[in-house]
């Protein structure tokens, strides 16, 4: 009688087994894509990994990928937050607006910040766990809402760079030992929360809530809490990544962030975060946003046009979402072949 | 001997009149007769026909987009795409009418395009099983990187007058626009198919217990896929009558009409989950919605705001029916504590 080992499928070398297994990681895929990518584009502009090249280029993606790390937080609990960039907008404006009124000193004036950030976050979270609408729906309300509250707190005006304090931008274009201050605190958050997520009880929580809210009602889980707290979470970092916007641009409107929510969204679902919750990294996120940036700025390069960018952004969401659908089909029968056996 | 206690079975007239007035399209009734005061007080010419047209034209791409959106979400399924489509739609059309393609052949390609782009969507959900959010998500970005690849940063206008009379144009004698007319044709034929027709029987099922209706017969993923085909074509179609009624395509054209789209549906009393709704519901809505528009315009408020009415109406219309139904499970459990569960007397038994 022949053992169940070696029925179980064809013979694997040592080669396929590492392959298979590095292809499994969605993070070590997207890192190796973006070498690949990376090279490619060097060859035709050389100065495309030039520090003066790729030091804006990821200070931009540091911030979305600090938003996308919240942003994960609410994926992996099933659900979706399109009003991020509404968020972004709002607390850019806001913070820029208590600096042009010299109103409060810079350290206040970020934690009003990100304080808003957090209450925005708190609201769809109450929208989304107390009164169940469904997160899309409350999300495409409260993206409009939000940017109208943006608007109204405009009131016509827009943040230029003369209304902020000398020297407020510079931080953007600070570096240490090479690498950009925001980059720096970029990895900051996504090590925190990847620990958090990894080796705390509230952070299995997410995978849980996410996989199967029932069962993990019937252990005695607070599914409803975990969601709001997943979207206060994102809020308030949405809330970090606005902060940052303010100081990179310097030019504030009512309208600034309008359609990062789809880049923070392709950041995260490229980055191996499952749509259907449950599984997913913040590390592979934050790739995803520097993947994002770089195609950006490789389009920008290539002098291709940037129009194509929206296409790009579309393509590489249906890609992305389109492969994990098709290991999830391909591991389902694998397995199912192997238990017949 | 027993009298008093719940007979249960025979319904009053009350009751059914209470019943009837209970649904949420008389709800809708009564919201949009409230708006409709309100826009009288606001302003004297809010019911002339001038105002009535104007405000109507205005909502009939998102009114017609409605339609099938309306089917789509009762089967469980969403379609984000379609603003993006509609961009798609006229930017095509643009570019093939400044290259002289005549628009009666150029209409006919426009909506083919908008069949495909709907059954891309639909391929995708049904064949590979992705979730409709995300795959239309990707289609939102997708068909509007497209567009802009298509069109760029130009724009396309003078088409010729005798279509754009179908934009914006009325019935002669009428403050009835053609569009409106169009609406409601399209309208008929979609309340006879959801409401008349296996067709919609067959999406209820979907909606209510997917497997269920698989196992019943029902081909769910082909009339999934056609559903998402023909919320393509509609989208398409509602591209062009975009580029009509402005008389310039850009490629930005449609853009946040997504949100409008859902929120017709949703305050038409379709429920998001699936399984419920009606078109009647989402005419009445559409209704609504253009005559809070109007009122709002004649009331001096910019669009950037009338935008952040349409995100709370949308909320609230999604937790009004929740709330609804779970101040009818507080007053069941109520009801249930003081009389006891219903039941038969047993013979000799006295009923309190």
């Amino acid at each position: 009688m022949a053992s169940n080992v070696a029925m179980a499928g064809s013979p694997r070398s040592r080669a396929g087994v590492l392959i298979s297994g590095f292809a499994r990681s969605r993070e070590l895929t997207l890192a190796a894509v973006m070498i690949v990518l990376s090279a490619l584009v060097a060859t035709q502009t050389p100065n495309f990994l030039s520090l003066d090249n790729l030091g804006p280029v990821m200070t931009l993606g540091a911030i979305i990928a600090i938003a996308a790390v919240g942003e994960s937080l609410v994926i992996l609990t099933k659900n979706i937050d399109l009003s991020v960039e509404s968020t972004i907008g709002i607390v850019a404006f806001v913070v820029g607006d208590i600096l042009k009124q010299q109103a409060l000193p810079i350290p206040a004036a970020w934690v009003i910040g990100i304080g808003l950030g957090l209450v925005l976050g708190m609201a769809n979270g109450v929208i989304v766990a107390i009164f169940r609408v469904p997160s899309i729906v409350a999300t495409l309300g409260t993206l409009s809402l939000f940017r109208g509250l943006a608007f109204l707190v405009a009131n016509g005006h827009e943040i230029n760079l003369n209304d902020l304090p000398d020297g407020y931008t510079n931080a953007a274009s600070q570096s240490v030992f090479g690498v950009p201050l925001f980059v720096i605190l970029a990895i900051a958050v996504v090590v925190v929360a990847a620990l958090v997520l990894r080796y705390t009880v509230v952070g299995r929580l997410f995978y849980a809530v996410g996989s199967n809210a029932e069962a993990a009602a019937t252990i005695g889980v607070r599914s409803r809490l975990t969601v709001f707290l997943a979207f206060a979470l994102c809020g308030m970092l949405a809330g970090v990544a606005g902060v940052l916007w303010g100081m990179n641009f310097g030019a504030i409107y009512a309208n600034s962030a309008s359609g990062q929510s789809l880049a923070v969204i392709a950041a995260v679902v490229v980055g191996g975060v499952s749509i259907s919750g449950g599984s997913g990294t913040v590390v592979g996120a934050a790739l995803g946003a520097v993947f994002l940036a770089l195609i950006n700025n490789a389009l920008l390069l290539l002098l291709l046009p940037q129009e194509w960018l929206q296409m790009i952004y579309g393509a590489v969401i249906l890609l992305a979402v389109s492969t994990d659908a098709l290991i999830q089909v391909r591991t389902q029968r694998a397995k199912a072949r192997s238990r017949i056996r | 001997m027993g009298t008093g206690g719940h007979s249960g079975n025979a319904r009053s007239p009350v009751r059914v009149l209470l019943s009837v007035l209970a649904r949420w399209e008389m709800l809708l009734v009564a919201i949009l007769a409230v708006v409709i005061w309100a826009g009288t007080q606001i302003s004297p010419v809010f019911l002339s026909g001038d105002n009535f047209g104007a405000s109507i034209s205005g909502t009939m791409e998102v009114a017609i987009m409605a339609l099938p959106m309306t089917l789509i979400v009762i089967t469980g399924d969403i379609d984000l795409s379609v603003e993006s489509m509609i961009g798609l739609s006229g930017a095509i059309l643009g570019v093939l009418w400044a290259a002289g393609i005549p628009l009666q052949a150029g209409i006919p390609i426009v909506l083919i395009v908008g069949v495909f782009g709907g059954l891309f969507n639909g391929f995708l959900v049904t064949r590979w099983g992705l979730p409709a959010l995300v795959v239309t998500l990707g289609t939102l970005a997708l068909y509007r990187g497209l567009a802009n690849v298509v069109l760029g940063t130009s724009y396309v206008s003078n088409f010729p007058s005798n279509f754009t009379a179908f934009g914006f144009g009325y019935v002669p004698g009428t403050s009835i626009p053609w569009t409106l007319l169009a609406f409601l044709i399209l309208a008929v034929i979609f309340w006879a198919v959801l409401h008349l027709t296996w067709i919609g029987r067959q999406v209820f099922a979907i909606g209510k217990n997917k497997d269920a209706a698989r196992y019943s017969g029902v081909r769910v993923a082909t009339l999934r896929t056609a559903l998402f085909g023909v919320s393509g074509l509609v989208a398409a179609f509602a591209g062009i009558i975009l580029a009509l009624r402005y008389n310039s395509v850009r490629s930005d054209n449609g853009t946040g009409l997504t949100l409008t789209v859902v929120m017709i549906v949703v305050l038409g009393g379709v429920d998001i989950n699936g399984g419920k709704g009606t078109i009647p519901g989402v005419i009445l809505a559409v209704f609504t919605l253009a005559a809070l528009q109007s009122a709002l315009r004649l009331a001096g408020v910019s669009s950037e705001y009338q935008n952040v009415a349409i995100g709370l109406l949308l909320i609230v219309s999604v937790i009004a029916p929740q709330l609804a139904r779970q101040f009818r499970v507080l007053v069941d459990r109520v009801r249930l504590s003081r009389h006891g569960p219903v039941r038969d007397p047993v013979p000799g038994e006295v009923v309190r």
